[in-house]
């Protein structure tokens, strides 16, 4: 193959071209100068964002949408720190991101040049890995490999750090010389015959077993081979917050959101099992309750590509370590049809009165519940929007009350408990997926940290529909300040803007909603209006998700919602 | 150290290069793990260095600091050596005070603990000694009488004993991993 002179800039466009990068989102400056003047003779799109951190939610939104690599952009200094938060939103939740920054020449490296910061010191726990590239030689090698750690194994986000000099710089450019050369990060899978025959021993026997399905299915694409294993072993299905999706909504085995705010039947029958089958997820403080107390009859199969989740928090009886897609199917022909309908029963049986308590049932009392605006939100969009969401009550309700059958239609920031993401990552899930429809729903508090890239969706041109669920406050922070701080509401208590006329600055239609009756008809001139939207949902102010474990509390040891709430609100 | 943490020690195969050091130090640093000693030198094999690294940690922590070096794009491999037969050795430079009264006792000591006098000057000398911490610290204990005026020590090198070649490959899989004592949670 005939090598030619590249400047590091251009090499920088010529291997995101032949990643199949479509599109990156960022913002200029000084440092990444020559990158932004290469980029006008490359195809790949550029979105200029608001904000370094939306960029780098953009580029996560995108990733989730698509299971592709997402990109981002930036210069250095505080271009670099401004994408620490994404960088750490993306870490905790495995998706695979690279991030490009410009970095002062090496020359000035240490000197406190100006927009200078140690960002490859600033991320190194927050990446999978990163790289500080001076030369342009270096260029190549690190982007290439870069794209191969981010999206490989359990993914994350790597970060490329390129100096002025290195991008000025030229050398010999070779596609094929640049291929990562380093294969033995991509570790395991670790497991033998002797533990699949002994998983399948635990299975066949188990009375009452359960699944958890986390975001892992979904990152490795297994979504059939779980559906197939759950029909096989005839086992309920619970999801992890990132699992939803994993698994089917109106499939008869599955359960629903376990942990802090999942159904109290769905975490009543994961203590009272006697397997748990862990698939992809890792047993995360906020879905196990106190540890000590968790599951205390159940054996425990944990299969999960991350070696380092083992054992982690909940101590495992099996560990299979490897890529579920490999793996279930070599589990299924083993697994014995049994009738498990006792169990399957035992678990209908202790719904309860679940349904009586539920908001959903509540008659119109003349107020609007966010519960509502989920609901119908749902049928509106006959649940095949794609929902990005924001940080807090709001995005509990959508757990609770969309129902999603389809992986990667719930985008949400889950482990590190981002405010602020869902306007950006809904972003990147629509250039992800521009025939879909993509909707944001946020809170008043989330949505203000990053509103700002409201600019990116017009500029843009790209159709996003925007609920905010307004209570007026902090409501996630009000809740546990109501439950556990004797209701002293130390800075909850949130002043919001018109958003309606917020919306319409930006030349995006806008719409106000405060009663029950006006939800549907909104949602409907949303949905027709053909580019963004922006409803606000004024919903009661002080309203709280339910059921709740309170952290570090048992499991099965939930805050039900109030019966007397029901009893009022039928009075009226 | 609370009661159930124990020197645990490791040796790593790494990529000689800027940050190594780091990446793998800060694996420690985040859990607040103090790390004893830590030695780092190049192998037979160009491009890459050995570590050594003793850690007073728990059990299970020993198992999640070991499975995430190995998440470490420069770590090549991993091994805990805690529990499998090693020499281990470290070596010092001690400079003690020295008149013509105590230096033939100071060297006669030395000679006993088959350590070294490496320089010797008109009010003290320096004893280079080799050997396991436990022997390294009880020439100290001997010596501090005399006056330590300086201390230099390397931390250990370990190498396991027999002709198992290093764990520079894959880990079987393991089913031994142990659950952390004490598994903190958040609120």
């Amino acid at each position: 193959m005939p090598k030619t002179k590249k400047s590091g800039a251009e090499i920088i466009w010529e291997c995101l071209e032949r990643l199949g990068v479509e599109y990156v989102f960022g913002y200029p400056g000084g440092a990444i100068l020559p990158a932004y003047d290469a980029m006008t003779r490359y195809g790949v799109h550029h979105v200029l964002v608001r904000h370094e951190q939306g960029a780098t939610h953009m580029a996560d939104g995108y990733a989730r949408a698509s299971g592709r690599v997402g990109v981002a952009l930036a210069t250095s200094g505080p271009g670099a720190t401004n994408m620490v938060t994404g960088i750490a939103t993306a870490m905790m939740d495995s998706s695979p991101i690279v991030c490009i920054t410009g970095q002062v020449g090496s020359k000035l490296i240490g000197s406190d040049a100006f927009q200078e910061t140690d960002i490859t010191g600033i991320t190194l726990p927050i990446t999978k890995h990163n790289y500080l590239v001076t030369r342009a030689q270096d260029v190549a090698p690190s982007l290439r490999e870069a794209f191969q750690i981010a999206s490989s194994s359990r993914p994350g986000p790597v970060l490329v750090d390129i100096t002025k000099d290195a991008q000025n710089g030229s050398c010999e450019f070779d596609w094929e010389a640049a291929a990562p050369q380093r294969q033995h990060f991509v570790r395991g899978p670790f497991y033998n015959k002797t533990q699949l025959a002994e998983a399948l021993e635990l299975i066949n026997q188990a009375k009452r077993p359960v699944i958890l399905a986390g975001h892992g299915i979904i990152l490795s694409g297994s979504e059939q081979e779980v559906l197939a294993f759950a029909e096989a072993a005839c086992t309920p299905v619970a999801l992890t917050l990132l699992g939803i999706g994993a698994f089917p909504a109106s499939h008869p085995l599955c359960l629903g959101m376990m942990g802090m705010h999942g159904e109290a039947w769905v975490n009543k029958a994961i203590q009272e099992s006697d397997l748990l089958i862990a698939l992809g997820m890792r047993f995360d403080d906020r879905v196990t309750g106190n540890l000590k107390t968790y599951a205390p009859t159940a054996k425990k199969i944990h299969i999960e590509i991350d070696r380092a989740e083992i054992n982690k928090n909940v101590h495992v009886d099996v560990p299979l370590i490897g890529d579920l897609r490999e793996l279930l199917p070599q589990l299924v022909p083993g697994v014995k049809r049994m009738d498990r309908s006792d169990w399957l029963s035992s678990i209908d049986k202790s719904k309860q009165d679940s349904a009586v308590r539920d908001i959903q049932s509540l008659p119109d009392d003349g107020h609007l519940y966010a519960a509502h605006v989920i609901h119908e939100l749902w049928r509106e969009t006959n649940g095949d929007a794609i929902i990005v969401t924001d940080v807090g009550q709001h995005q509990m309700w959508e757990a609770q009350y969309y129902r999603h059958e389809k992986p990667r239609t719930l985008i949400t920031s889950g482990g590190l408990g981002t405010m602020g993401f869902a306007l950006p990552a809904a972003i990147g899930a629509k250039f992800a997926n521009p025939k879909a429809e993509v909707w944001v729903v946020a809170g008043d508090g989330g949505f203000q940290m990053t509103m700002a890239e409201l600019a990116t969706i017009v500029q843009e041109k790209i159709e996003i529909k925007i609920a905010i669920v307004n209570n007026g406050y902090l409501g996630m922070v009000r809740q546990w300040q109501e439950f556990f701080y004797d209701g002293r509401y130390s800075s909850t208590p949130l002043w919001s803007p018109n958003f309606q006329k917020l919306a319409e600055a930006f030349g995006i239609p806008g719409f106000t909603v405060n009663t029950r009756p006006d939800v549907i008809p909104t949602l409907r001139a949303a949905r027709r209006q053909r580019g963004p939207a922006l409803i606000d949902f004024q919903v009661e102010q002080e309203d709280s998700v339910f059921p709740m474990v309170p952290a570090g509390a048992d499991l099965h040891a939930m805050i039900r919602r109030p019966n007397p709430l029901v009893e009022r609100a039928t009075d009226v | 150290m609370s009661d159930q943490q124990k020197l645990h020690s490791f040796v790593l195969y790494v990529e000689n290069q800027p940050g190594v050091l780091n990446r793998v130090a800060s694996l420690f640093r985040r859990r607040a793990y103090n790390i004893e000693s830590l030695t780092v030198g190049h192998t037979e094999r160009p491009g890459i260095s050995r570590m050594t690294i003793v850690a007073g940690i728990s059990e299970g922590a020993a198992h999640r600091v070991e499975a995430n070096l190995y998440k470490l794009a420069p770590v090549l491999s991993v091994e805990d050596v805690t529990h499998v037969p090693i020499i281990a050795r470290s070596l010092a430079f001690i400079k003690v005070a020295a008149n013509d009264e105590s230096r033939y006792r100071l060297m006669e000591i030395a000679r006993v603990f088959r350590a070294r006098v490496v320089d010797l000057a008109n009010e003290s000398l320096v004893i280079e000694i080799t050997g396991t911490e436990d022997k390294v610290d009880a020439l100290v204990g001997v010596l501090r009488p005399f006056g330590i005026q300086e201390m230099a020590r390397t931390g250990q090198v370990v190498m396991s004993r027999g002709t198992k070649p290093p764990a520079n490959g894959h880990p079987a899989g393991r089913s031994d991993l142990l659950l952390e004592e004490e598994a903190s949670q958040s609120v």
